[in-house]
């Protein structure tokens, strides 16, 4: 189970913290929704829950224990945008590598045509480093993986494909999903249970 | 003559060929008359002042001059990279278009071509009309934001150190104290419309979230009250509510008369605000219709505007196998073939299209490919 226990974080210099005991607990196989309006907190629940962010106060757990400081990270974080996620001097293939060994099956599933792994990423559109960011964290072999808004700035065709590809491999992999969409529509299809962040 | 103009072919006699032969004979067409003309069929609210569109776009091209990414480094030979190709549209007065596809395919430079701003190594082809005048490069040049005004896709078109309640003030025309002070009332106007408080105003664009920077945009395009807006991308990180909320301005700058070219890889959204959608793919426009065709995919005539149907998470959240419908984000590509075997393409856009699969940004732009020599 992925934990937020009594959560508190708000950034700097803000007139309140962005949650207060906040508490979310994810099971594996689950597909957890997270809607809020924009400033409401989703991005930097996403981030808290990867383990980018510290609490003020209160703790994320995995299965009753803290967060890794060493090692692939059980909870991996994907991002709205994926130009920004990635090491621009580097080939993707190499990109892909720092998760470790990224298997054939999951280059297929998402798409990623070998051709693509010698590319830098500014050679590459939008939704192509998106297949790559999501191939990265599935490679690290995480139990819980947390998307954040990750296929806003994807078209409609492409949205369909990575999240049918990751419902699937989720429920094979019995990894749990958190993810934060501003989109209705896209919740009801793949969301099993949603949390609202604006009370 | 410029470089861009040298080869800018825009808005040349020579450049007849598909279409009408020269834009006097295009003037004389008896707009009112056609129920569909230049591959579109209309809206309700789409008007034709004085006989003629707003915005015109006729068989535009846009293609880079690259070299060869597959060639030996330094014996590269240069070829013609197209990335645009016989791309028509028209936005009318009292419209909003959208135009919707792929992502990665090529509507940030179409945003670009028609507000006159071309890459150095870049060709095109094709006319443009504003308000019924043939422009050229210089003229797009002329009417960019006096006339035409752009929203953006990228923050980072704000510069960075300067606050942006200042920055969408911008300068006014003729100086004087007077004349700031009205853009500064206007600014206030048009940030308090949008939510922004004085307190945003004092913000550096760093400091904006994602949404904010979006609405901030917004009103720098709104402050010289032009006659139509291009959008390019003006709502992610905008929440569906306030996204609304941006583009029922856009709406009312619409029925105010004005017309709103607006580029959105979000069809749902498109579908709420558009009058008239077109499909992008491929490097050009596949289909141009009211969006009323969009509530059946039985009304939509092409394979791909289909596929996009099917895909909306509101309706099949259909996903074809890579290389059906368009693909990989860069319709593009699949287009060309690339990628090989699979089941029959009976959903993919025609395969004869000469757009190239060079390796692209997201604005469609063709890399510059010394660094994959490196």
């Amino acid at each position: 189970m992925l934990e937020a226990r009594g959560i508190t974080f708000g950034y700097p210099g803000a007139k309140r913290p962005l949650y207060k005991e906040f508490n979310l607990a994810v099971e594996p196989g689950e597909r957890v929704a997270i809607i809020a309006p924009s400033g409401f907190g989703k991005t930097t629940l996403c981030r808290l829950l990867a383990g980018y962010e510290r609490p003020q106060a209160g703790r994320i757990l995995v299965d009753g224990a803290p967060l890794p400081r060493r090692g692939a990270c059980p909870v991996q974080l994907v991002l709205q945008h994926p130009e920004l996620a990635v090491d621009p001097r580097m080939r993707m293939e190499r990109t892909l590598a720092e998760a470790g060994e990224v298997p054939e099956r999951l280059l297929d599933g998402l798409g990623i045509r070998r051709e693509w792994l010698r590319r830098y990423p500014h050679e590459l559109s939008g939704g192509e480093l998106m297949r790559f960011c999501i191939a990265r964290a599935l490679a690290a072999g995480p139990r819980y993986l947390v998307a954040d808004e990750a296929t806003a700035m994807l078209d409609a065709i492409t949205q369909a494909r990575i999240w049918r590809f990751l419902m699937e491999e989720a429920a094979e992999r019995g990894m749990g999903v958190v993810f934060a969409s501003h989109s209705p529509a896209l919740v009801e299809r793949v969301a099993t249970r949603t949390v609202r962040l604006d009370g | 003559m410029r470089e861009a103009d040298a080869r800018a072919g825009l808005g040349t006699r020579a450049d007849a060929g598909r279409g009408t032969p020269a834009h006097v004979a295009h003037e004389a067409l008896s707009h009112a008359a056609a129920q569909t003309h230049h591959h579109h069929t209309h809206a309700f609210g789409s008007r034709h002042e004085e006989g003629r569109h707003l915005l015109q776009v006729e068989g535009l091209g846009v293609s880079f001059r690259m070299y060869d990414e597959k060639g030996p480094y330094l014996r590269a030979r240069r070829r013609e990279v197209p990335v645009i190709e016989d791309l028509s549209i028209a936005v009318h007065a009292g419209e909003i278009v959208a135009v919707a596809g792929a992502s990665g395919s090529g509507k940030t430079l179409l945003a670009d071509a028609i507000l006159g701003l071309f890459e150095p190594n870049a060709t095109v082809r094709g006319r443009i009309w504003f308000e019924g005048e043939l422009l050229d490069a210089d003229g797009l040049a002329r009417v960019r934001g006096r006339g035409v005004s752009l929203v953006p896709q990228g923050v980072g078109s704000l510069d960075p150190l300067m606050k942006v309640g200042r920055q969408a003030e911008g300068f006014a025309r003729g100086g004087g104290r007077r004349a700031r002070a009205e853009r500064r009332a206007r600014r206030r106007e048009l940030f308090a419309r949008y939510g922004l408080s004085e307190e945003v105003a004092r913000l550096y664009p760093h400091q904006l979230s994602g949404g904010m920077a979006r609405r901030v945009l917004l009103c720098c395009a709104l402050m010289d009250d032009p006659r139509v807006i291009v959008a390019d991308e003006p709502t992610p990180g905008l929440d569906p509510d306030l996204a609304v909320r941006a583009l029922e301005d856009f709406r009312a700058f619409a029925d105010a008369g004005g017309g709103v070219l607006l580029i959105t890889h979000d069809v749902e959204l498109a579908l709420r605000v558009a009058d008239r959608v077109a499909v992008f793919e491929g490097g050009t426009v596949v289909e141009e219709t009211a969006v009323e065709s969009f509530a059946s995919p039985e009304t939509l005539s092409h394979p791909f505007s289909r596929a996009l149907w099917h895909a909306l998470p509101e309706h099949d959240f259909a996903a074809p196998a890579d290389g059906e419908g368009g693909g990989g984000g860069d319709a593009a590509k699949d287009a060309a073939g690339e990628g090989g075997a699979g089941p029959a393409r009976a959903q993919e856009a025609p395969a004869d299209r000469a757009v190239d699969r060079t390796a692209r940004d997201d604005a469609g732009r063709p890399r510059a490919q010394e660094a994959s020599h490196a």
